[in-house]
């Protein structure tokens, strides 16, 4: 498949390194001030893209726009996710559709935010929407869900922030405080400067909408979920926990038609304590009891893992696996 | 197990059990007795262990409260009994369900007594063990306090409801456990 990548943080960055290994050609990439595109019949190098974003900051000599008119068979959509309206992700999910090509996104805003809208432009294509990615890094939640019929899910939970996970496991094991442990994930690069969105549990909630609108068929906004944080939360909640061989983690369920995420008492050594920056997604299924999938819920090479897993399932004719 | 929530598998469900054990005062007796409840794969939630208090036999009485299955607690008891302790009362919690809550927030100042009782006064749930831990920050007043309630089995959800409610009143926050789901 020819791929054009739109985005070059390090998700963007890790499609464009892995395509060749999956056979797989990249023939435009954007980032947010300038794209490349190979001319017709040609495809990108990726090893020149990625070190000319390396030295200059940017991928090309071209406006970003120049990648989503490119000869592509698949946008892989994978800027920075964004709320509400869900732009500009929406709009190049859309703008692909509408010149019926496939998209792959990372990006949860459009999926999360705009469903409804998107799955009907999907309708008006001959292209088709994938999206593993934006739940879980490389753990197949979407698939495994969609292989299962949403029918027989009865609910869907799990810890789906590694940042938020990183920073209750130090403060558990080391009997440190929020604030601390913070600042110390933000020295190593795990937690961003602004953690807001991991640790009010936003990017959780995020990833529990999307799995409610596949369970669910659609309807499902951030606005619709109930979502708590673990910012401020002290150090003796933890040790409290750890007396009744309980800990804390951030967990995220769908059920009942209900998203809520929340701190959340779990057995200190039970499946849903992953530590550090796992993740992990339980799916109770009706005639198959339990399922737990865990793995890396974050980072550049493992999202795009997922990514091109959704690009191989669109290469394959539809019902064949 | 009579009462079975709706779309659960009764043989699944892990419940709340008591244990009334006798031991006998020796070296290493306790380890005997909770090392099967561990090797079966039941959740221990407490030991009583009243020692100085001897039974009319001479024995130490040891109350054992543990999670299982039902499945699961039947091979415990008969192991406890294979080890040669003496198991002498053994069954479900008069109450089905145990829920324990961390509650974070001014809880002093927005009268923790009050946020309990009125969690009692609307739902079937009693406070079983209450455990208090001060902030060690100065500037702070933030207080944690580990509850556990007693419900009446299938109450869970509804007893969370409640003191979810009462907690946002008073701008608490409410560490849940899982209601609902097995370990």
């Amino acid at each position: 498949m020819r791929l054009a990548v739109v985005g070059a943080g390090a998700v963007g960055r890790a499609v464009v390194d892995l395509a060749a290994s999956y056979d797989h050609e990249v023939v435009a990439v954007a980032d947010s001030s300038s794209a490349v595109v190979a001319p017709a019949g040609e495809t990108l190098d990726p090893d020149t893209v990625l070190r000319r974003k390396a030295d200059t900051g940017a991928v090309g000599d071209d406006v970003p726009e120049a990648a989503l008119d490119a000869e592509y068979d698949v946008l892989v959509e994978a800027t920075p996710t964004t709320l509400d309206d869900a732009e500009p992700g929406y709009g190049h999910a859309v703008a692909a559709l509408e010149r019926d090509r496939h998209v792959v996104l990372a990006n949860k805003g459009p999926v999360a935010e705009r469903y409804d809208a998107l799955r009907a432009a999907e309708d008006d294509s001959a292209g088709r929407v994938l999206f593993e990615a934006t739940v879980g890094g490389a753990i197949p939640a979407v698939t495994t869900i969609d292989d299962l019929g949403p029918a027989h899910v009865t609910a869907v939970r799990g810890v789906l922030n590694g940042t938020a996970n990183f920073v209750l496991t130090r403060m558990a094991a080391e009997g440190l405080g929020y604030e601390h442990v913070l600042a110390e994930a933000q020295d190593l690069g795990v937690a961003e400067a602004d953690p807001s969105f991991d640790v009010e549990g936003t990017d959780a909630a995020l990833k529990c909408v999307i799995l409610a609108n596949v369970l669910y068929g659609g309807g499902y906004t951030l606005a619709d979920a109930e979502v708590e944080g673990i910012s401020g939360l002290p150090g003796e909640a933890l040790s409290l926990a750890a007396e009744d061989g309980m800990t804390v983690r951030l967990v995220g369920s769908v059920e009942d038609g209900d998203i809520r995420v929340g701190p959340r008492l779990v057995p200190e050594h039970g499946t849903l304590a992953v530590s550090g920056t796992r993740n992990i997604v339980q799916i109770e299924t009706d005639h198959a009891g339990r399922l737990n999938i865990s793995g890396r819920g974050a980072g550049g090479p493992e999202t795009a893992t997922a990514v091109l897993a959704d690009v191989g399932r669109l290469s394959r004719p539809t019902g064949s696996r | 197990m009579s009462d079975e929530p709706g779309g659960t598998d009764a043989a699944d469900e892990v419940r709340a059990y008591t244990v009334r054990l006798e031991l006998v005062d020796e070296p290493g007796e306790l380890l005997n007795a909770l090392g099967p409840i561990a090797d079966t794969g039941g959740n221990l939630l407490s030991v009583f262990h009243e020692r100085g208090n001897l039974t009319p036999r001479g024995h130490i009485p040891v109350e054992v409260d543990l999670e299982a299955t039902p499945e699961r607690f039947e091979r415990i008891v008969s192991a406890l009994r294979d080890n040669g302790v003496n198991v002498v009362r053994a069954g479900a919690d008069r109450y089905g369900e145990q829920l324990t809550v961390v509650l974070v927030g001014h809880l002093v100042d927005t009268d923790l007594s009050d946020t309990l009782s009125q969690l009692e006064r609307s739902t079937s749930a009693t406070i079983a063990d209450f455990s208090l831990r001060l902030a060690r920050g100065e500037d702070d007043q933030v207080t944690s306090a580990r509850v556990r309630l007693d419900a009446e089995a299938g109450t869970g959800r509804e007893v969370m409801r409640a003191l979810r409610e009462v907690a946002a009143e008073k701008d608490l926050t409410v560490v849940e456990p899982l209601v609902g789901v097995s370990p």
